[in-house]
Formats: C-alpha cells, structure tokens, sequence
C-alpha cells in the first residue's frame, strides 16, 4: 500500500485510477461522501456561476444572506457594457420570513430592484432555504413578469437537490425559455453562439476576434459578457459551440431539439485544441463559404508564428516537470494535459469534481502510464498525491491553492478567479508564463520539501 | 434605531452565521469544523476563508441530498461524523447547524448524544469531543455565529476545576497576528490563560513537509476543560454586555468574574484592558508595554494636525467598528458614519458611549445596512477615508478616497492574517498606516510634488 491509503476512504477507491496497474474502471457522479471534505459545491453554484456573466440581467438570490454573499464579484466575469452582474441582490431571508413564507418579500425586493437598476431580464434564484418553506418562485415571477414587461425567471437551484451540474441544469433551463423570443432577422449564414465561455480576463474577446478574423458571426456569448437579447435571439445562430463540460451542453441539446441549431464541443485552452476548434468549425462552414478553410490557415499559421520562439523559451527551463490537475469540469482536463504536454511537462495526476465516466475514460486514455485520475477528490486526498508524485506544480482554483504551498508546491489558478487570459493562443503563452513563474521561483529551494536549506527545516 | 428604507440587499456588509462558527472551532485544538446541510455552504465557506488567509482550510459537510431533506439528516451526519473520525483523527468536531437542517427540523444535539451511544455500543473509546451549536444563516450574522459557537465549546467542555490559577480571554474575532501579540502581552503579565479561540497557528501556520491533517496549534482542550475554574473572564466586544456569551455562561454557570470591554483599540480601550490586567495578575505593567504605550501617544501628537478633523466611514462588523471609531475619536478624525451588517441593537448605544464627550458630534450610525445604502449615505457625507474590510474597495475606488484595510475578509491584498489591530502596538501600526494614507493622498494631489510631507 502507498502513503495515500491511509487516506483514501474505502466507499472512495472506486473513484480514484492508477493508469497501468488495472483495466480502467471508475465510479463518478456520485453523491459526495459526507464527511469526506470535497471540493465541490452546491446545485446553486452551478446555476449563479453560469448565469452571473449576463451583464444585463438581475441575479436574486432568494435566501439568507450567505449564498448572495458569497458570490458577490466572485468570478473575473468580464463586460464590455453594463454590470449589473457585478453586484449581489439577496432577499436576507430572516427568521420570520421562514415561519411565515417570504413570497410577499421576494415579490417587493423583485420590484424594487427591477425599478432601480431596469434590467433587461431577472433571474430568481431558489436556495436550500426555499425548497423546504416551498415558496411558489414561478408564481412570483409570473406576477413581476407581467407588472414589469421584462422575462423574469426562476432558477430552481435549491443547494441541495445535487451538487454542480444539477444546477448548470437549472440554469440552462432558465436561459432556454429566452431563447426564440428575440428577432434574428439580419443573422448572418456563417455565424455561431460561443457556450460555456464566460469571458474571465476577456477570454472571450480573443476567441470572437478570431471568428470575426474567419468571416464568422458571434450571435450570443453564452455567457460571457452576454445579454439578454442576444440569448433571446440566440436561435438564429447556424452553429453552437459548446466548451466547459456541463455548464451548458444541456442548452445546446434543448436547441438542438426544439430550434434544430447542432452544436459542436470545443476547446479553446491550449495550442492543439483551439486550432482543432478553428478548424472544425470552418469545416462546417466549408459548404457556405469555400474560402474559410484557407482563412483560417493563414489565422493558425499567424498565431503560430508568434507563439512558438515565445513558448519554446518557457519549455526549455519547463521540460521533464511533473504537473498535477485538479478542476471542476473534466473537459478543461483534457485540453491542459496536452497544454502540459506542449511544454515537454507530465502530468502525473488529473481530477475534477464533476466528470463523467466517459471524460475519464478519455483522460485514462490520453495520460501517461502511472498517473492518477481521481473523481470529486478532497484535500487529504491531492495532499498525498501531490507528495507522492512530487509535483512541481498543481492546476486548480482558490480551495486547492493553500494545499499545493503548504507543501511548497508550484501554483496555477485556473478557475473563476484568474486575472490572465488562459484561452486562445495567447492563452496558451500567459499559461505557460504563469506555469514558469511558479515552477522556476527561487522560494522552492528553501521549502522544507527541498530540504536543501538546512535552516529551513525545523 | 434606523433600518435601510430597503427591502432588497445589495452587497451584504455581514457574512451568514455558521461561517462565524467555522472560524470560532478552527482555534481549537485538534478541531474539525464541520457543518451539517448541503455541500455547497462548506465549499463557499472554505473558499471565502481561504482567500483571506490563504491557508487550507477544510470544513467538513454531512453533504446533504435531497432525500435527507425528506427524510431528516440523521444517517449522513453521523456517517460524516465517523468519517471526521477516522481520516482526520479529531480531536473535537465542531457541527455547526446551517438554515437547511434547522429548518427541516434536525435535532442535532439528539443525533450527536445518540452518535456518541451507538460508537460506544460498538466498544469504541476515545471519542473525539463532539460539541454543537445551533446557527441557522436567516438569524444574526457570523459574529453571532462566531460567539455562538465559542458559547458552545465552553458550555459543552468547561468543568468546574476550583482553583485553576489562570485568566481567561475570550478576544472575539481577531486576526491570527492580534492573538499572537495577546499571548505575548499575558506572557508578559507572567499570567497563565486560556485564549479561545486561537487560530493564531491554525489559520497563519508555517510552511511544512508533510500536510498536517489538521494543523497544529489551536487552543488546547484541557486547558478549555479548566475554564471554569478560572480566576477571571476577560470578554472583548462592546455589544455584548448582557448578551449570552461563553463569558457569561462561565460567569453564571461557575461564578467566574467576567470583565466584559470593547475590542482594545486606541488609548482608553487598551488601557481599560491593561489597567484590568495589572489588577487581576497583581503585577504593574511591563516595562515595554509602558514604552509601547508612551510612543503611541507620542505618535498621536506627531500625527495630530495630519487628522484633525478628518472624515472618516466605518463599517464592518460592530464590536470592531466601536473599537476602531473610539480610537479615531482620539486622534481627532471625525467618525461621520458607522456602519454593520449586523443588528444586535446594542450598536448606537455603543458607539454613542465612545464618542461621548469627545467627538464634535455623534456619528450616523446604521446597523442592519449594507453596502448599497453605505454608499448612498456616504456619497452625501463627503468622507475623506473609509476603514473596514476589503469589500468597500468598491466604494472607495468610486469616491477616490482612501481605504484603511481591516479585519476579514481581506480578498484584494497580501497578508490580511498578518494585521495587528488590538492593543498599543495595534493602534499604532493602525495609526501609521492611516496618517500615511492621507498624507500620500495630499502628496499626489499637489501640483508642487512635495518631497517633504
């Protein structure tokens, strides 16, 4: 047995792969382990951190104050106009609300807000709190939506009906009932909805300009500095591209049906998988305009030329590191292992909270030999993984950071928070600055893990 | 009392209850907070927590799913509770109630006595100490979450140990820094005490080779047991005379006297302080503590012309806020308004007390508020600094003034765990960086570029 059995709960070994030592078999998408400190959140999570790009919509948390307060500004959410998204509206439910139904507070608060700020459109959100006195949120927004003559949509996102993708669920849900209710007259042939980007650091900037360099049309950013009326005309749009594992593929499929727009999975962190995504979507739009596929040659080739001699210094010091990974959607795995890969790095440990058994499958098959893939994880768990595999640098957000310099191990956020943009080809070189700006600082030396500091051990 | 005109809140200046619980259990020795409802509050909890001190820490969840909120939480609590047990080695777990497990109904202290009876049945011994505290988000904010919980420890631990030759000090919420430099000031005293909580290791720890599950330090388990038998209780907190603290609890329960005082910031409160130490321990003041003393005042006249009559708005957490306005008063700024999240009631009073007699008039003071109407009234007050945590940037950035970074949560700068606020030392280090914001502000307004300010 190795040191991290001591810490691996046995209903959890199920969930936790050595690649080589047996035929992949893994559980995922369970319940959280009580007890066991995981890393995820709640079903409103899901919902707030899809939905809080939309820079002209009210977000209300109907709730006592913590759910609201704890999300206040919480993502790098970028906007190129308005931003009400930055602001955080809660009805701090009391005690008396909760004895006798705060319906009639939740209806004023909604009313007050919409009056002061004219939002576009509001989104209720439903907390733990809510489920259980059973106020009747669609009732309520019925009532606004008709007094105010803006879209106003519950989010039935109660923390404890599921974990994440329940509410990413929820959200997708709300958003649908926007969509088709807008005018696309003007719609270009060759246009996509980018999903699942919400612009942190102006990420989804990059990736627009590179549509407009192909001659392609953005309708709605879903849900990066998005808007209402973009989403609500969002239908018009030839293509989805869907990248973030859960958070909106659930709207694209409801598109799909319901509007007959096909969506694509994309990618656009690393060097490999965005240029698969430029490509892929030119191959679709090959049929209507021919000359697209050369376009985006010439785009690849550019970024390219710029990239490389850039990168090739970073690899250079980078190359034979060890990388661990530990995110939310196991999607952003993927695209990280062969990020790590462009950088001569290995990555010797990879999980995420919510991944299917089809994303770690593919993880099992895109990784090297020995590397641990770990579902809905805790921090006993990666501590002893990180010292196991003595990594030089883990890849999480805010909760996995404390671990990682504890031990005296290298950090990169890449989570909700991140002021770089980590998207796009120039994503990939702030990636790999970062990525060599904690690996090859001086402060490793002294750690007690490097031991090579004689005072630095106690 | 004044109310926001308000229905909605926007930017909540109070955080919710069981996150001040979290906190009051992680300065426990061996202690595993853990809390008891879905999985999200622990994982938004951790996560505002870490960002401030940025060190790990790990709030354990019963991980509530939707047939537990039918069907009562019983099962999974105590399936958590084992699992705290056995991977994390306990010493105590702190369960700490959230808004969906008190309104569902779980009796919790029931289910820990029937926990605590079926690990005994098995034939297991050393049970860890299982403490509870009732602290539903939708009543109060995390300092009553905060005091709750330290009421909570010492109600469920504290023995009556008659002659135990020691003080107690219950410091409220301070940062790791502040509750260093009070195990210092005691040392000095040559005064043995109990500081509960004490994150001053758990939350600021060094750098390590092997990940500690729980990290060391913390206050240690026997001496809270010895609580009871203390010499004294010294309690800080300027609202919370009369209030059902762990101070009067050990006051009621055992007759341990409590000395009940602001948070010491600035002279009179410090002094309050130290003049009760030199009384309880029989010893006059250490020599250095006269010297911290005596250049702080010096200090105040060296800065007095730079503060006269400046504006200042503070807001956060109420004791805080009292303690930080009796102090400004001092030195001549004038508090124009003093604003929480929290509604205790005792507030105004508080702050009217401090600045009796001293202040050229009585703040505004609002409780209950957030930052939408800080805003407002502030927009109207013209201040020229704002002190309280990180969340006014926002406001100070829109009013081109100043912010004096304090207390929790600081999430936009390095070293919020590192701040000093209490005692002489405190209010000087406070009182340094205050009269250096403005004078770096007249600085980069003048046209002239003055090298000598």
């Amino acid at each position: 047995m190795n040191a991290a059995g001591s810490v691996i709960f046995k209903e959890r070994e199920n969930q936790i792969h050595r690649k080589g030592r047996e035929p992949f078999d893994m559980d995922c998408n369970r319940e959280s382990l009580a007890g066991a400190v995981s890393q995820r959140a709640c079903v409103f999570c899901g919902s707030r951190v899809v939905l809080y790009p939309i820079a002209d919509a009210l977000c209300l948390v109907h709730g006592p104050i913590g759910c609201a307060a704890y999300t206040w500004d919480i993502r790098g959410a970028l906007s190129s106009g308005p931003s009400l998204h930055r602001l955080s509206f809660s009805t701090d439910l009391q005690e008396r609300d909760i004895i006798f139904g705060a319906e009639e507070k939740l209806y004023r608060a909604l009313t007050e807000l919409i009056e002061r700020h004219n939002p576009k459109a509001a989104f209720v959100y439903s907390t733990c709190i809510v489920g259980i006195i059973g106020d009747d949120l669609e009732a309520v927004c019925r009532r606004v939506a008709s007094e105010k003559k803006i879209p106003v949509l519950p989010v039935q996102s109660e923390g404890f009906k599921g974990n994440k993708r329940e509410g990413y669920s929820a959200a997708c849900k709300a958003m649908f009932r926007l969509v088709g209710t807008g005018d696309t007259t003007g719609i270009s042939d060759l246009s996509v909805n980018i999903f699942g980007d919400f612009n942190l650091a102006g990420e989804l900037w990059i990736i627009r300009d590179y549509f407009d360099r192909m001659g392609i049309e953005t309708v709605a950013n879903i849900t990066g500095d998005g808007r209402v009326e973009q989403i609500m005309r969002a239908h018009g749009a030839a293509l989805n591209l869907v990248q973030c594992s859960g958070a909106t593929i659930e709207l694209a499929q409801m598109m799909k049906e319901s509007f007959g727009v096909p969506f694509m999975r994309v990618s656009y962190f690393g060097v490999e998988d965005m240029a698969q995504a430029l490509y892929e979507v030119a191959g679709f739009f090959k049929d209507k305009d021919p000359g697209i596929i050369e376009r985006t040659r010439e785009l690849v080739k550019d970024e390219l030329t710029l990239l490389y001699p850039e990168l090739q210094k970073f690899r250079e010091d980078l190359s034979g590191k060890k990388a661990a990974i530990y995110v939310g959607g196991a999607f952003k795995a993927f695209s990280l292992v062969k990020a790590f890969r462009l950088l001569g790095m290995k990555v010797v440990m990879v999980g995420s909270q919510t991944g299917t058994e089809e994303d770690y499958r593919e993880l099992h098959e895109i990784t090297d030999e020995g590397t641990i893939i770990v579902d809905d994880s805790n921090p006993l768990e990666l501590s002893s993984f990180l010292k196991e595999k003595d990594c030089d640098i883990f890849v999480g957000g805010v909760k996995e950071r404390p671990i990682a310099y504890k031990l005296g191990v290298g950090f990169c956020d890449h989570n909700h928070e991140r002021k770089q943009p980590l998207e796009g080809f120039v994503g990939m070189l702030n990636f790999a600055r970062e990525v060599h700006s904690s690996v090859m600082s001086p402060v490793w030396r002294f750690v007690p893990r490097r031991n090579s500091c004689p005072s630095a051990t106690p | 009392m004044e109310h926001p005109p308000y229905v909605s809140t926007t930017n909540a200046c109070k955080l919710c209850k069981p996150l001040g619980a979290c906190l009051a259990f992680r300065g426990v020795e061996g202690a595993v907070p853990m809390l008891h409802g879905s999985q999200g509050c622990a994982t938004y909890m951790r996560r505002y927590i870490i960002s401030h001190f940025r060190e790990p820490m790990d709030i354990a969840s019963s991980s509530l799913g939707e047939k537990h909120a039918v069907y009562g939480g019983a099962s999974n609590l105590k399936k958590g509770l084992r699992n705290v047990m056995t991977k994390y080695g306990a010493g105590l777990i702190g369960v700490a109630t959230t808004c969906l497990t008190e309104t569902i109904g779980d009796d919790v202290p029931m289910i820990v006595r029937e926990f605590r009876r079926e690990m005994r049945d098995s034939g297991l011994r050393d049970l860890p100490a299982l403490v509870t505290v009732s602290t539903p988000s939708y009543s109060g904010t995390h300092m009553e979450g905060f005091h709750a919980a330290v009421r909570a420890v010492v109600e469920q631990m504290s023995e009556d140990e008659k002659g135990a030759q020691m003080l107690n000090l219950l410091p409220g919420f301070l940062s790791p820094e502040d509750l260093r430099y009070l195990k210092e000031i005691m040392d000095d005293f040559r005064c043995p005490s109990v500081i509960l909580p004490d994150f001053s290791m758990t939350l600021d720890g060094p750098a390590l080779q092997e990940y500690e599950k729980i990290p060391r330090g913390g206050t240690p388990l026997e001496d809270i047991r010895r609580m009871g038998g203390a010499a004294a209780t010294f309690e800080f907190g300027a609202t919370l005379q009369d209030c059902k603290t762990a101070g009067k609890f050990l006051q009621e329960r055992f007759g341990t006297p409590l000395h009940s005082m602001g948070i010491p910031i600035g002279l009179r409160e410090t002094d309050i302080f130290f003049d009760a130490l030199e009384k309880l321990s029989g010893a006059e003041r250490p020599e250095r503590h006269v010297l911290e003393r005596g250049r702080l005042l010096d200090s105040y006249v060296d800065a007095h012309k730079y503060l006269f009559g400046r504006r200042a708005v503070i807001y956060g957490e109420e004791d805080l806020v009292v303690a930080l306005t009796s102090f400004l008063t001092e030195v001549g700024i004038t508090p124009v308004l003093c604003a929480s999240g929290g509604r205790s009631g005792r507030f105004k009073p508080a702050i009217e007390r401090v600045t009796a007699g001293i202040a050229p008039h009585p703040p505004a003071v609002h409780e209950g508020t957030d930052f939408r109407q800080i805003e407002e009234l502030a927009l109207e007050l013209s201040p020229d600094l704002l002190i309280g945590h990180s969340k006014g940037y926002t406001l100070a950035r829109k009013l081109g003034i100043p912010l004096i970074r304090v207390g929790f949560p600081i999430h936009d700068r390095f070293g919020g765990q590192r701040i000093l606020h209490v005692g002489y030392r405190g209010t000087q280090s406070l009182l340094d960086r205050i009269v250096n914001a403005l004078i770096e502000g007249n600085q980069n307004d003048s046209p002239v570029g003055y090298a000598y300010m």
